[in-house]
């Protein structure tokens, strides 16, 4: 099993005075967290496209891209890109290049997102989102397949014998295909034969097991190669020494985060009663110490079978210092618990 | 259409529609879905995500069943086939989102309910709006046997009351606390921004939160 990070950035609060840093300072903190989850041995940091003032990693690639040459063995990548604003070539060629830097550690995850902003920014319109997603996944794995790149399609120019580099050392480069758990979206995974990021960020995890099985029937039916049919779980958690002190300190950063995505959906914060709901082994939010997060991975493993786990953190303006204890908890004391029961998984070979 | 094994049929086999199937195979209902993915393949779908649901088209779908759920995207509500719900009891679940689906100005300048908005689409068919304002993973996680304490309430808004009785029976059967909201048009309560919308609330409470 792979345990890794995944983060939007974060103005996280001084504890001192309680204000938030500036957007600036939360990229500076986002580079200190990926060196950190490297030092204590975590597999994996991805960076998800956010466009909002709390949450302001807007561009993951430039900032994978500085973490490249001071980490060693964490491999960096998209959690996720937003492929249908962005450009397919431009996404290949900000990570081909992260993976140069990195000496082939680059993976990108396409994706819906869970925040719309990017489509005003660059000029898309959410009603084409269907066309846009497809076309532009298409042209992706077309690129990443070999080049010259010949593609057509309706939603911009064609390309006949295009170069598109840095080409990775590798040959190809990881790509998942990101999903909240829409059944389709696992079909089309296993259908391309993509390995699959589910997203889990609220009801019972377990739940998501008859998704893996479809996935992983489809993967098989289309002739997938074995080794790219493959299950990486990302969702909301945080560390501390004591479970109690965890579940406490992370309830008002959670609350805050929700009751923001709650004024711009219409929905009331979830109360305290369904934190501790999606605290508890049947939720969504992993949340404890280091023993009960152990637990509740093999746990999931046992249903799920992935062999990738990344936690989201740093909500809310939950503090940095309490951001980066929680990595170095989730590499020094979960990781060696979860290993003693499910063995290291082996680096992820590109394609 | 049978009363002891009632037929429900669904549109859209995303988290909400395979969610519904799941749970009304466990009530004791024969879920029948409509999806776009062509028959074999939702067929094949349906085999692992709601074991006991058939894969159907839409007019074998209407044609069989007691009452029909609407759960697609609402921006892919145009696409749905309401010339053949003339009679028929249609659950309007789905939300408008302009965050996820994009400004709908017709809808956004329409000061209405988006079922009352959904029912011009046909205005022969008996509309109710229910189960739209519960998550996809709360369908499955909270359901409670009747009687239970905290039991979670779920609106239903309709201007038929066979219909509404119906749909009631079926949110009591898959584990929910059903609450007669009143007309059609009172369904705004149970919309996003309503005050009952994403709550986990018991009958007494939700009932004390919408009129009627």
């Amino acid at each position: 099993m792979q345990l890794g990070i995944y983060s939007f950035g974060s103005t996280a609060r001084d504890p001192d005075t309680g204000r938030p840093v500036s957007s600036a300072q939360a990229m500076r903190n986002l580079l200190e967290a990926i060196r950190l989850a490297d030092e204590v041995g975590l597999e994996f940091f991805g960076i998800g496209e956010h466009h909002t003032e709390e949450m302001p990693a807007s561009a993951a690639a430039t900032v994978l891209a500085a973490a490249a040459p001071v980490t060693k063995r964490i491999r960096l990548g998209s959690a996720v890109t937003i492929l249908s604003t962005d450009d397919p070539v431009r996404v290949y060629q900000q990570f081909s290049t992260v993976d140069a830097l990195s000496g082939g550690r680059a993976e990108i995850t396409a994706g819906r997102g869970s925040s719309t902003e990017s489509f005003p920014l660059f000029g898309y319109s959410l009603n084409d989102y269907d066309q846009l997603y497809a076309e532009k996944l298409d042209l992706l794995l077309e690129i990443n397949r070999s080049q010259p790149v010949t593609w057509n399609g309706t939603v911009r120019s064609g390309l006949e014998d295009a170069v598109v580099v840095p080409r990775p050392d590798g040959g190809r480069l990881p790509i998942w295909l990101g999903t909240g758990g829409n059944p389709q979206s696992s079909i089309r995974a296993g259908k391309l034969g993509l390995p699959v990021a589910y997203g889990i960020i609220g009801g019972n995890p377990a739940r998501f097991a008859p998704l893996a099985q479809a996935y992983r029937g489809t993967a098989e039916m289309s002739g997938a190669p074995a080794d790219q049919v493959k299950v990486s779980v990302a969702n909301p958690g945080f560390l501390a020494e004591d479970g109690d002190d965890a579940r406490e300190r992370w309830w008002p950063e959670w609350h805050q985060t929700m009751a923001l995505i709650g004024e711009r959906r219409g929905f009331a914060p979830p109360p305290r009663p369904a934190y501790d709901r999606d605290v508890s082994s049947r939720g969504a939010l992993f949340v404890g110490s280091p023993e009960e997060i152990a637990e509740r991975i093999v746990a999931l493993h046992g249903t799920l079978g992935h062999m990738r786990q990344f936690l989201q953190m740093d909500v809310g303006t939950l503090p940095h210092r309490d951001f980066l204890y929680g990595i170095e908890l989730l590499g020094t004391r979960v990781k060696p618990l979860v290993e003693a029961e499910l063995g290291s998984e082996p680096e992820v070979v590109p394609a | 259409m049978s009363g002891e094994h009632p037929t429900v049929g669904v549109f859209g086999v995303g988290r909400v529609g395979s969610a519904l199937a799941r749970l009304a195979v466990g009530a004791g209902y024969h879920p029948l879905l409509a999806g776009t993915a062509d028959f074999q393949e939702l067929q094949w779908m349906l085999d692992i995500l709601s074991p006991g649901a058939r894969a159907c088209d839409p007019e074998e779908l209407v044609k069989r069943s007691d009452f029909v759920v609407l759960s697609v995207p609402f921006g892919k509500a145009p696409s749905l086939p309401y010339h053949l719900f003339d009679g028929v009891i249609v659950v309007e679940a789905m939300n408008y989102w302009a965050p996820v689906d994009g400004e709908i100005r017709a809808v956004d300048g329409d000061g209405r309910s988006t079922s009352e908005i959904i029912a011009d689409n046909n205005p022969r068919a008996r509309w109710v709006k229910s189960l739209n304002h519960l998550g996809y993973h709360d369908m499955e996680d909270d359901p409670l046997p009747p009687g239970s304490a905290d039991r979670r309430a779920v609106g239903v808004a309709t201007d038929d009351g066979e219909a509404g009785a119906t749909v009631a029976a079926f949110v009591d059967r898959i584990g929910f606390d059903p609450v007669l909201v009143g007309p059609l048009s009172a369904g705004r309560v149970l919309e996003p921004g309503g005050g009952v919308f994403g709550r986990r609330l018991t009958w007494e409470e939700f009932r004390a939160m919408v009129p009627g």
